[in-house]
């Protein structure tokens, strides 16, 4: 496969249009179909297109197992960090309303969704991109 | 006129999965379901349950085929029994 220039050529061109459908999937998802989880699963989608065309090491030396497991931490410290910071305004868990009311800001609630949603979406896309890497890497690799 | 897509559909479904449990190939059988998946999320977004024919369609047609073929390719391709 390593050879074929017309698989390579066309994921080259198609894994940046893929990943801006991702980021629009994870924005739209507030107000429209879509959110966090679909967005994150068509993020890892390319890393797949990226592995078929050009093997395992090219998507490892893109996207390390370091950067994999901060990317995993980050999405999940995003998430519970929005939902504390509403417990701190003296509101629920992930209560947006508690923040809006407590600050006075207008449409900081729709704000927070997209904050939460991209969190969601940074967690499933390096989780399920660990995931297949995993299945594909050799056994005497060392595991995650 | 709807409802015979949705009938022909229904019936394209149940025949993908009687095909998947009985095919001798684990190969085919993953695509097959991918099929299934397919047609699934047609008629989830015919039920008006956008959402769930979104994930249909990226996990069970996108994610679950890879997974399935990176089984396959570590262990046998031809069911014994």
């Amino acid at each position: 496969m390593r050879e074929n220039v017309v698989v390579r050529t066309v994921s080259r061109l198609f894994v940046p249009f893929i990943q801006l459908f991702a980021l629009y999937v994870i924005v739209h998802g507030a107000s429209g179909p879509g959110g966090g989880f679909q967005g994150g699963v068509i993020f890892a989608t390319s890393f797949i297109l990226l592995l078929i065309a050009f093997g395992l090491p090219c998507v490892r030396g893109r996207f390390g197992r370091s950067w994999i497991r901060a990317y995993a931490a980050g999405g999940i410290i995003i998430f519970a960090g929005v939902g504390l910071t509403c417990i701190l305004f003296s509101g629920n868990f992930l209560e947006y309303a508690a923040i809006e009311t407590a600050l006075g800001i207008p449409h900081l609630q729709t704000l927070m969704i997209d904050i939460v949603e991209a969190g969601i979406g940074i967690t499933v896309m390096a989780v399920m991109t660990s995931i297949i890497l995993d299945f594909v890497g050799k056994e005497e690799e060392e595991p995650l | 006129m709807i409802w015979v897509i949705t009938f022909a559909l229904l019936l394209f479904m149940i025949i993908c999965a009687l095909a998947a449990i009985t095919v001798r190939d684990l190969l085919h059988a993953t695509i097959i379901l991918a099929a299934y998946s397919l047609v699934m999320t047609v008629l989830w977004a015919g039920l008006n349950a956008v959402d769930v024919a979104f994930t249909e369609a990226t996990v069970g047609a996108g994610i679950t085929t890879v997974l399935f073929i990176a089984a396959i390719s570590r262990t046998r391709r031809c069911s014994e029994d």
